[in-house]
């Protein structure tokens, strides 16, 4: 079955109560979010999902000279990035866009769907 | 080529083309495939018909040619049964195909081609390539962009479905009347870019566009007409576009200036169009008195071009009747277009000065076609140094010729006839 990455992007610094306005919207959206979870494990569709610290604390690494190049703060700079995400399996894109939208209002946050590579596509790529 | 084989051939362009594609897609669920294939079916029926004669069911010949072309095509890339396999895991998830299901097929296309995940302007090129059969260099003409940049457009589209997995079937009932919503504004879209084409190269009225916009709308008519479901807004969209299709041999002057609804000779007007429109309102209107769904967006739009149409002369029309119609698209689309239509049938009931009061409090400084109402207010209130000026800023903005012509030509008339 394919498999989607559901991404949730937030500010790159947060405020003390994660990207939420109150420790109480905190708290609401933790809970809706588990429950998603939940529902996600019982439906067949979960893979993995978890949370991430906030962007500054990322660390680049390029490996590709002699010696590793170490450089602080996430790949990317902007002014919002990847603050947890989900993977799925789900049958077609529909399921999965209908899920994300479920994902969305219980973390209060857009989510991002992308396909992930399956067997066949990267077999097609080898072939092309 | 005899004239007949040629009118058969175009005529199974015309008739059958969605249905091959979507005949193929469905057995090997790739787009790319089924667009080939039935790209080298037609090919072939026009080295073969002209020697052969014309099969007696066209529509299978084609399909069954389109579905060898597709098979051949994956025997030479030799691997047919993975990928066979593969197309049935991407797309095929529903059991054997239900009585029907070749319309289906053609349902099921529309569906993917305006699936919401795509970019509106790639829903309505592949929703033109894939079930209307037009030519990625005819798309590109009519959309005024480069053929290279259409054709990139168009594979990107297939790319996405292919790879997120986007399923080729129709939405279930709960999702139906949304995702049908969605295949209409792409309809509606194309009808409009083809009924007031925009660019200064463009001709003003593109027929292709309206003529193909028109034939898919009977198409989606014909194939959700059992199933009741968003039937409705189908028919009032259909009738919206006769509707206005039939003005068009009287809205452009033979210098090729926009001719507006009061100033048009309505004799010119296309009667069957017209009938055919009427017929369809009252469908609906008697559909909603029997306790059917209230009327949407489209069946409105429909029912008020009726008014228009339905007067003999343009004092004829009932204006009142229009004003409640716009109340009740208002109430399900508070738009400020919306507002500015109305706006321009309450000049009609309560006077020009009632009307410039709601016009002035919209926010569509940018829209051409609030600064040409807000002239024509300010003319008939004799307020001619601020028509002028408004006249001026709706030129800037219009992106149709024959508007422009026709906004210069009342500008004009403003120095002219009544001393500016």
């Amino acid at each position: 079955m394919p498999k989607y990455l559901l991404s949730v992007y937030g500010p790159a610094e947060r405020n003390q109560f994660g990207d939420y306005p109150s420790k109480e919207a905190m708290l609401q959206a933790f809970e809706d979010t588990g429950a998603f979870n939940d529902k996600l494990v019982a439906d067949g569709y979960f893979v993995f999902a978890d949370g991430l610290e906030q962007a500054t604390t990322a660390t680049v690494v390029d490996g590709q000279g002699d010696e590793p190049v170490f450089t602080d703060g996430p790949y990317l700079e902007a002014k919002e990035h990847i603050g947890g995400f989900w993977v799925i399996e789900a049958p077609d894109l529909d399921v999965a866009l209908k899920l994300a939208a479920e994902g969305s209002k219980a973390c209060r946050g857009k989510v991002e769907v992308r396909p992930f590579h399956t067997e066949d596509s990267i077999k097609a790529m080898l072939e092309a | 080529m005899t004239d007949a084989v040629e009118e058969a051939i175009t005529r199974a362009h015309r008739e059958e083309w969605a249905r091959v594609v979507a005949a193929v897609a469905r057995r090997f669920g790739d787009l790319d495939t089924a667009e080939d294939a039935a790209a080298e079916a037609f090919a072939t029926a026009v080295e073969r018909w002209p020697r052969d004669g014309v099969p007696p069911n066209p529509g299978a010949w084609l399909t069954t040619t389109a579905t060898r072309k597709a098979i051949d095509r994956l025997r030479r890339e030799s691997r047919r049964d993975e990928k066979h396999q593969e197309a049935q895991v991407l797309f095929d998830d529903e059991p054997a195909a239900p009585t029907g299901a070749i319309d289906d097929d053609r349902l099921r296309l529309i569906f993917t081609c305006c699936h919401p995940a795509l970019a509106p302007d790639a829903r309505i090129a592949l929703t033109l390539r894939m079930v209307g059969g037009l030519t990625v260099p005819e798309i590109a003409r009519a959309f005024l962009v480069q053929e290279a940049t259409m054709g990139q457009r168009i594979t990107r589209a297939k790319a996405k479905i292919k790879a997120a997995h986007v399923p080729y079937r129709v939405p279930e009932a709960a999702d139906l009347p949304a995702r049908l919503g969605g295949v209409l504004a792409v309809l509606f879209l194309v009808f409009n870019e083809g009924y007031l084409a925009t660019g200064p190269d463009s001709d003003p009225v593109r027929e292709d566009l309206t003529a193909e916009a028109i034939r898919l709308t009977r198409l989606v008519r014909e194939l959700v007409d059992d199933d009741g479901v968003g039937r409705g807004e189908v028919t009032g969209l259909l009738a919206l576009m006769l509707l206005t299709e039939a003005r068009r041999p009287a809205r452009l002057s033979a210098t090729g200036e926009l001719v507006t609804l009061d100033e048009q000779v309505r004799s010119a007007w296309d009667r069957d169009l017209v009938d055919e429109g009427h017929r369809l309102v009252r469908e609906r209107v008697v559909a909603v008195a029997a306790g059917g769904p209230p009327p949407g967006r489209y069946q409105l739009l429909a029912a008020i071009n009726a008014v228009h149409t339905a007067a003999p002369d343009v004092r004829d029309t009932d204006w009142s009747q229009i004003v409640a119609l716009y109340d009740r698209l208002a109430r399900i689309d508070p738009s400020p277009v919306v507002a500015l239509n109305r706006a321009v049938a309450v000049a009609e009931v309560d006077g020009p000065d009632v009307a410039l009061a709601i016009v002035e409090k919209l926010p569509l400084d940018g829209y051409h076609a609030w600064h040409a109402t807000r002239a024509e207010l300010l003319r008939r209130l004799g307020r001619r140094g601020e028509a002028r000026e408004a006249y001026d800023r709706a030129i800037e903005l219009a992106g149709n010729t024959a508007e422009a012509a026709y906004l210069t030509r009342r500008r004009g008339q403003l120095g002219v006839t009544e001393g500016g």
